[in-house]
């Protein structure tokens, strides 16, 4: 039982912060129709700009997220208007290779200025542990699921709800009656991209906060691509589903059965899902009458 | 004949009526080789309902996406007259009301630019935002009017919520004038196709328009709704005072609802004048009431036929 507790925090956690991820790759998909294999590099260059605020900057832990928040939406700003821009209208395979172009580069110019070893962090969230019904739950743990639900509790409402949000549907929806409706498909693109990088930068900093801040962190921004394919590619709440599926079989499968195993198990489900429902849980069906 | 006492004023325009409200002057698009425009010259006036009628191919819509922005044509020049006025939210007009009249030029603007500039269109194929309810579709239409940035829409915090409620009102009378009340709260893909329509026109009416451009709107409509819509356009005319641009085939409807009419064939003008006069011109009775004319001597030919018919019976009767 205890076990079975403490396995279900982790999985919970990883879940959670796997859901963070996945929201900034839906976004992009979503608005832009872009696949981005760089998700997980984002998470990387997240963790790291955090880092350098709080750590090599010394700024107040507040001063640090924010540095790192203005930071990620320049690189998203960025990375849609001078990479992926003059690529409208290209083939989706010529998109993609450019998104693993500039996964790989993102990675050297992080590698470049820091490194290849864990930087030291102080801990951000609390490092003790309660006991549940005799298991032992790390805090830090809880704080995170607490903290990735706050977030993408925050991102659906504004989904639904405000007036970019809705914006940002309308395009997705419809390109060119989104345009003639006032809104700038151009504007919207760039914020799909920066609200991608910040969210990508949470996750990154919650995953440094509770692993280390180092390469792997890109690596496990990889898991984003069963979560996206399990919950739907263009699907909000699927990919909080995706994500804690993902979280918890990974755990699991580590705690009960073998942890290598628990390595290759959600690749394992994502040819599965492929296999029998490949548009995702929630994702749009697409059908194409002949 | 103003029926209900509405709060919202749907137009969007201060121009006098009368005056030149869009100048399309002398323009021509290509697609390579095909020239879909050639030489397309014409005046809208405030306050008209002005149809633009033509075969299939004559390139109706090819206008009509030129002065929306969609597609950019090669020469020529399409000009918007404005008066800046107390319009809600916009951004350029708001601290000016005088009665100047101000000229843009629409030919290389962006959609969204021209949109902005309050030139609202509906699209001949419904474009609706099918993922969402009608009522969404139409705050889409407030969107031009909206000025709340991207943070404080994110935190949903007490301006922006006022803002919303106070579009919202006028979202409410749109769906009052075209009698959507009951469909509010449905998604749209899942609407039959002449409310579609009809929320496709609420939602280009939510703009606040200076100009309405309606691509067919009555296209693949039974007579009842044929009806109906133009009931509706004639109601945003009257009732919201708004200048219409409108495509449509079906000639009866043309006639009954338009001030002004613009015939085109094969992409180059060949009658522009009220319904009485282009009805009687000659190049567009050949061009597109030709069909009539055609009836008339086919119709000759077969009394003719019958009667050589009759006079055999009755000559075969008399021998019997």
């Amino acid at each position: 039982m205890s076990t079975f507790l403490s396995l279900l925090a982790y999985g919970l956690a990883d879940g959670a912060i796997l859901a963070l991820a996945a929201l900034g790759f839906v976004l992009i998909y979503k608005a832009t129709g872009v696949i981005n294999f760089a998700q997980g590099e984002f998470l990387l260059v997240g963790a790291y700009m955090f880092y350098t605020g709080f750590v090599v900057m010394g700024l107040p832990l507040v001063g640090a997220a924010l540095f790192g928040v203005v930071v990620a939406t320049v690189i998203g700003v960025l990375v849609e208007r001078v990479i992926l821009r003059p690529m409208v209208g290209e083939n989706p395979i010529s998109i993609i290779m450019v998104t693993i172009g500039l996964s790989m580069f993102l990675k050297a110019v992080v590698q470049a200025f820091y490194g290849t070893t864990p930087k030291s962090q102080p801990a951000i969230l609390p490092r003790s542990s309660v006991e549940i019904f005799g298991a032992m739950i790390p805090l830090n743990r809880l704080s995170a699921i607490l903290i990735a639900a706050v977030v993408l509790t925050a991102f659906t409402i504004f989904f639904r709800r405000s007036r970019h949000g809705i914006a940002m549907r309308a395009v997705a929806d419809d390109q060119q009656a989104a345009m003639t409706m006032g809104i700038s498909v151009r504007r919207i693109f760039a914020m799909a991209w920066a609200l991608a990088a910040v969210s990508a930068l949470i996750a990154g900093v919650l995953l440094g906060d509770i692993s280390a801040v180092d390469q792997n962190i890109a690596s496990f921004g990889l898991l984003v691509f069963p979560v996206v394919i399990l919950g739907g590619l263009d699907s909000v709440p699927g990919t909080i589903v995706g994500g804690l599926t993902i979280g918890l079989l990974h755990q699991f499968t580590a705690g009960y059965l073998d942890s290598g195993l628990a390595n290759v198990i959600p690749y394992i489900a994502l040819v599965l899902i492929l296999l029998v429902r490949p548009y995702g849980i929630f994702g749009e069906t697409r059908i194409e009458r002949v | 004949m103003l029926t209900r006492a509405y709060q919202h004023s749907l137009r969007g325009s201060h121009l006098p009526a009368g005056q030149p409200l869009l100048e399309v002057d002398n323009i021509s698009l290509r697609f390579g080789g095909v020239k879909a425009l050639r030489d397309i010259s014409l005046t809208v006036t405030e306050g008209d309902v002005h149809a633009i009628i033509g075969p299939n191919g004559a390139g109706k819509s090819s206008l009509l996406n030129c002065i929306s922005g969609l597609y950019h044509p090669q020469e020529g020049e399409i000009r918007l007259h404005t008066v800046p006025g107390s319009r809600g939210g916009h951004r350029q007009d708001a601290d000016r009301t005088t009665g100047e009249v101000r000229t843009h030029t629409l030919t290389s603007l962006a959609p969204y630019k021209i949109a902005r500039l309050g030139v609202a269109r509906s699209f001949q194929n419904i474009e609706l935002f099918s993922a969402m309810t009608v009522l969404e579709n139409l705050m889409l239409g407030r969107h031009i009017h909206m000025r709340k940035g991207v943070l404080s829409s994110m935190l949903w915090l007490g301006p922006a919520r006022r803002q919303e409620i106070e579009h919202r009102q006028l979202v409410e009378e749109v769906i009052d004038l075209l009698q959507l009340q009951a469909v509010r709260n449905k998604h749209v893909g899942a609407l039959a196709y002449g409310v579609q329509k009809r929320v496709e026109l609420g939602r280009a009416l939510c703009l606040q328009p200076a100009l309405l451009l309606l691509d067919e709107p009555m296209a693949g409509m039974n007579a009842e709704e044929k009806e109906d819509m133009a009931r509706y356009i004639l109601d945003v005319h009257e009732l919201a005072q708004v200048s219409v641009v409108l495509i449509e085939h079906d000639m009866n409807v043309v006639m009954d609802i338009s001030d002004r009419v613009t015939v085109l064939d094969f992409g180059a003008k060949i009658a522009d004048g009220t319904p009485d006069e282009v009805k009687a011109d000659p190049a567009v009775i050949e061009a597109y009431l030709g069909a009539e004319e055609e009836d008339q001597a086919v119709r000759e030919a077969v009394a003719h036929m019958e009667q050589q018919v009759a006079q055999e019976t009755a000559k075969e009767g008399d021998r019997g």
